[in-house]
């Protein structure tokens, strides 16, 4: 019963920073099928590690509205709302 | 969730703790197991991202193959622009990030004691089961149209030795030669797939064999991207391609191998030097005996979690799924991976899956330097799955070259980027 209660405990400290991430886990998951697992881009797709969570949620509103020119990212940001967006920001430039 | 397997979780991060200076205290208790059938886009994405969110977890891969070869971009070896070799992996750096690659099949789920028993015998128990199994093609669905007769007018719909089969047959054709393709009604994998294909070997023979005609006799009435390929074809392939919907006879029912002769629904009958048959699919047999598919043939899920609506503790990904309006696309099952990974991980902790978000971008190659493509996003809830309104859709009609470029090189970097994210 102890080491249950102690596992337990281990349990709830780490639940909530899980939690906390797991929107935008999930979201950042449908951005690597193109830029890639650690989002360095590849052969012409940019990176987005460590980019500016400013530049980051600009760009990704500015493809949102077609106010910036794209291939397949003024399809893609229309189905984020802005929320999702400053998290997928926020996510971006902080991964080192 | 039973309690062996929450002791097994807790055991697990218990464990796990330690690197955190904390003690480890694992009283012969082991680890939460996870088991993965099929090592595709679905399921190698679910195996990395299970071992990616929770480390201490146990994941086993099940694969028979020692390599897989992709059916994206399989068209470009048809095509002649890429070797076989530049498309086929190996599960080397799986196995390096702690997946344990059982090298075999699997035979059958054992769904009241939750084991997997594989072709060689072994049996493997989990706590939790992602099934992604790919399709199995309809034998004689098409009359005439059996194993043996994919040798003689192969199918390449599930990538390798078939790709080369089809590859070695156009090279070998003569120029003034006739390629026929007959292509499925849907639902089918890569529905985009045999147009892209039809683009990929227009380019060769306007090459190599100029003459050459093909002739596309399909059981639908229109399909994926279908202006953009029509519009690449009369700009790029004049003349060279004949597409015949089902509404004109197009629908193959017959094949003869000896004679390489189709027959339509109205008895029609087209000989070609090389013919390329891609025959109606359903789920791949371990997802079909194991009670996973309903009457269509395919899988239904609750696409919160893609976990089977007809077995609880279950995950289907991929093709073998009824996911639409996403398409069966190897990019739509590495999505639906990540979402049963995630959501197993939750599960496995008695926590409810994060809310399913998945998304599909299919770029289709039509010539040098030109590819098109169709992209969504979607949401999954347990009562449906649905693209987000007024987002996705395909490139634009009107768009330039330049556009064409660059998404012929956001292809390739996407290939580069999802091939690495499974296999890298």
């Amino acid at each position: 019963m102890r080491i249950c209660g102690f596992s337990l405990l281990i349990a709830l400290i780490a639940a909530p920073a899980f939690a906390q991430s797991a929107d935008v886990t999930i979201l950042a998951a449908t951005c690597s099928g193109c830029h890639g697992a650690s989002a360095d881009g590849s052969g012409g797709i940019p990176g987005l590690r460590g980019q500016q969570q400013a530049y980051l949620a600009n760009q990704l509103k500015a493809f949102k509205a077609g106010s910036r020119p794209a291939t397949v990212m003024n399809r893609l940001a229309k189905g984020y709302t802005d929320d999702e967006i400053a998290g997928l920001a926020l996510h971006f430039s902080r991964l080192r | 969730m039973t309690s062996l397997s929450r002791r097994r979780f807790l055991a697990g991060a218990a464990g796990a703790s330690a690197t955190f200076g904390m003690p480890a205290i694992v009283y012969g208790q082991a680890a939460a197991r996870v088991v993965v059938i099929g090592g595709g886009f679905g399921g190698a994405t679910a195996a990395r991202y299970l071992k990616k969110a929770s480390p201490q977890l146990q994941v086993t891969l099940v694969e028979p193959n020692r390599r897989f070869v992709t059916c994206p971009y399989s068209n470009l070896v048809i095509g002649g622009w890429r070797k076989i070799d530049s498309i086929s992996f190996g599960y080397d750096r799986l196995a390096k990030s702690g997946i344990t690659v059982a090298q075999d099949s699997a035979a059958a789920i054992e769904h009241d004691r939750k084991r997997v028993r594989l072709a060689g015998g072994r049996m493997l128990p989990y706590d939790r089961l992602i099934v992604s199994p790919g399709i199995d093609i309809r034998w004689n669905a098409i009359a005439g149209y059996d194993e043996k007769a994919a040798q003689a007018m192969p199918h390449a719909w599930r990538a390798g030795e078939q790709t080369l089969v089809l590859r070695r047959q156009l090279e070998s054709m003569p120029d003034g030669g006739l390629f026929v393709m007959a292509a499925p009604a849907n639902p089918f994998r890569c529905p985009p797939g045999p147009y892209e294909r039809v683009s990929m070997i227009a380019s060769y023979l306007k090459q190599s064999k100029p003459r050459s005609k093909i002739l596309i006799l399909d059981a639908k009435e229109n399909f994926s991207k279908q202006p953009l390929f029509q519009d690449a074809w009369a700009k790029l392939y004049p003349g060279m391609i004949e597409w015949v919907p089902v509404g004109k006879d197009g629908k193959v029912v017959k094949v003869d191998v000896r004679t390489k002769t189709l027959e339509s629904e109205f008895g029609q009958q087209h000989k070609a030097a090389v013919a390329n048959v891609i025959p109606p699919q359903m789920a791949a047999k371990i997802a079909r005996d194991s009670g996973l598919a309903d009457q269509s043939g395919w899988c239904p899920i609750d696409a919160s979690s893609f976990e089977s609506r007809l077995v609880k503790g279950v995950h289907v990904v991929g093709d073998a799924t009824i996911a639409a309006p996403m398409p069966k696309s190897g990019f739509a099952a590495s999505s639906q991976g990540k979402v049963a990974a995630l959501a197993s991980v939750a599960m496995l902790q008695g926590k409810t899956p994060p809310a399913a978000a998945m998304v599909n971008t299919c770029y289709s190659h039509v010539g040098k330097d030109y590819a098109i493509s169709v992209a969504g996003v979607y949401r999954g809830t347990t009562e449906r799955l649905i693209e987000v309104p007024d987002s996705g859709g395909t490139s634009p009609r009107q768009w330039d070259d330049e556009n064409r470029r660059l998404e012929s090189i956001y292809a390739d970097g996407w290939y580069a980027s999802i091939t690495s994210e499974m296999f890298g």
